[in-house]
């Protein structure tokens, strides 16, 4: 199992860097992660999302899609793409500390 | 006195369950009542075949009444909202209905209105589904007229009802621009939310082996934010662009609206979250829910309501007799993949297999995972083994809600 570096302590990630053990992530770590994932600043909108997804995650056990989180973060699906551009569900789950969203089948 | 179980949704999953319900309990015990809306069951797989003149629209329309065994009622209306404390339901033509046990079967459906300028400037002209009846029908009309350029199939976003239907669709494209002596005139791209052409590792390889070989395009994690019929051009959320002449759209899906009207039942997108093993609602106890209506991650096709329908109905008099449920239901999925010139492939898994190679049901059977003439003979019969054994809620032999193994080449999913 890989694991990453922040702050000086180790998480257990899969093999893209998403978290495999959420409850390891803490909010002082989502910043560095963000960097990695070229977003320079995380504002209130960004952290509307990223405690969005953390808020899907422990009800559901997933985190949410891009059109489920245009439908019910607030945040309207324009605005998730500035914020996160390389892709909302995918990116903010990551700064957030979750599994990858598993696209249904 | 007879317990009353109501079934809304007249459709592949509600009139299994329906005709299972009404084999395996009394006639006294309980008295069934089917909902719908109209009296049209679509043989929905057909669908596919209908652009490229190899299915007629009306070949693949029956009544729903008349696939209910007697003795099951059934009642035309649309559904206005199903009031879970109360244990009613009230239909649009005014009357209310309490039940003892709930089915929701009311399917997906598509919502072309959710994307920007889908039914906008083009539609029915240079922008397309073939997911409806009028929409396949509409397609099968301008094909024809089709005489080359840019050909684009979307998938806009999951969940929709057979995942695999657009790539078929792209096959089959291919297949009909070959026999019209045009192909090296058509481009053909397929675009795709997902991050390859199907999620399932070795299954993508194959298909994407497939898709490759045919010439046809993929490009991934399109968001479609727009469609601009004019222009000719879909415009994803992240300012990605691709031009098209033709483009067939897998819209977004919902849940039928009488879900969102219905406090506590649905999801944001109209679903009904569902356990995905005993087939209950979350939201009820004696509300349970089966195929396209469900939230769950498993393939909105008809093959996953047939082997739903077993483990329902066992659920359904467990319920009735005060019985633990049985959680049985393990995402078995089986389905064929129309791949072009008279051929198709075969898979099948669940939640824990993955679609492998080897021979279903047993070793000696159809090839799995391997295009062959014997796969798509194996499609075109299964349009009858629907209206006659699948409809009627028989057992049909090898294909039982339990997945098998024997057969199958399990080696190769590890080393997918």
């Amino acid at each position: 199992m890989p694991t990453k570096t922040y702050r000086g302590r180790e998480f257990e990630v899969d093999a893209e860097g998403f978290f495999t053990v959420p409850s390891q992530w803490s909010e002082d770590i989502a910043a560095e992660i963000a960097r990695e994932e070229g977003i320079g600043e995380l504002t209130d909108r960004h952290w509307q999302v990223i405690k969005f997804m953390r808020h899907e995650y422990d009800e559901k056990g997933a985190g949410p899609t891009v059109r489920v989180l245009g439908k019910t973060s607030g945040v309207p699906i324009k605005e998730l793409y500035q914020l996160f551009p390389r892709g909302p569900a995918k990116i903010a789950a990551k700064i957030a500390g979750i599994p990858k969203p598993r696209g249904c089948i | 006195m007879g317990r009353r179980v109501l079934v809304l949704g007249g459709g592949t999953g509600g009139t299994l369950v329906a005709n299972r319900l009404h084999r395996s309990l009394p006639r006294d015990e309980a008295e069934i009542t089917v909902v719908d809306a109209d009296d049209r069951h679509l043989y929905q797989p057909g669908l596919l075949f209908v652009p490229f003149g190899l299915s007629r629209p009306s070949a693949l329309v029956r009544s729903r009444r008349a696939q209910l065994h007697p003795g099951i009622d059934f009642r035309q209306s649309a559904v206005d909202r199903v009031d879970l404390e109360a244990e009613q339901v009230v239909l649009q033509d005014g009357t209310a209905h309490s039940y003892d046990v709930l089915v929701v079967a009311t399917g997906a459906r598509l919502v072309p209105e959710e994307t920007e300028g889908l039914t906008g400037p083009g539609w029915g002209s240079s922008v397309h589904t073939f997911y409806s009846l009028p929409g396949a029908a509409a397609l099968s009309a301008a094909l024809p007229t089709f005489e080359g350029g840019r050909l684009v199939v979307n998938m806009v976003d999951m969940p929709v009802k057979c995942p695999v239907a657009p790539l078929e669709f792209c096959f089959l494209a291919d297949w009909y621009f070959h026999e019209r002596g045009i192909r090296d005139r058509v481009e053909i791209s397929y675009v795709t939310s997902l991050d390859g052409a199907f999620t399932k590792a070795t299954c993508n390889r194959e298909l994407s082996g497939l898709l490759a070989e045919k010439g046809v395009e993929v490009v991934t994690e399109f968001n479609t934010g727009q469609v601009d019929g004019e222009a000719g051009k879909l415009i994803s959320y992240d300012g990605r662009q691709v031009g098209f002449d033709l483009a067939v759209m897998v819209p977004l899906h919902g849940g039928a609206p009488y879900v969102s009207r219905s406090p506590g039942l649905g999801d944001e997108l109209g679903f009904v979250p569902t356990d995905e093993a005993t087939l209950q609602a979350k939201a009820a106890p004696n509300v349970f829910v089966i195929g396209d209506a469900t939230d769950l991650r498993v393939s909105k096709a008809g093959s996953v309501a047939h082997f739903q329908g077993e483990v329902l109905v066992r659920n359904i008099r467990r319920f009735l007799a005060g019985d633990a449920l049985d959680a049985s239901f393990d995402g078995h999925t089986n389905c064929f993949i129309e791949s072009g010139f008279g051929k198709a492939l075969l898979i099948d898994y669940n939640d824990d297999v993955e679609p492998v190679p080897g021979h279903f049901p047993g070793r000696f059977g159809l090839p799995l995972l391997r295009e062959s003439r014997l796969n798509h003979l194996g499609k075109l019969a299964f349009q009858s083994l629907y209206w006659h054994a699948l409809l009627p809620g028989r057992d049909i032999p090898g294909l039982t809600s339990a997945m098998p193994l024997a057969g199958k080449r399990l080696d190769a999913a590890t080393s997918a």
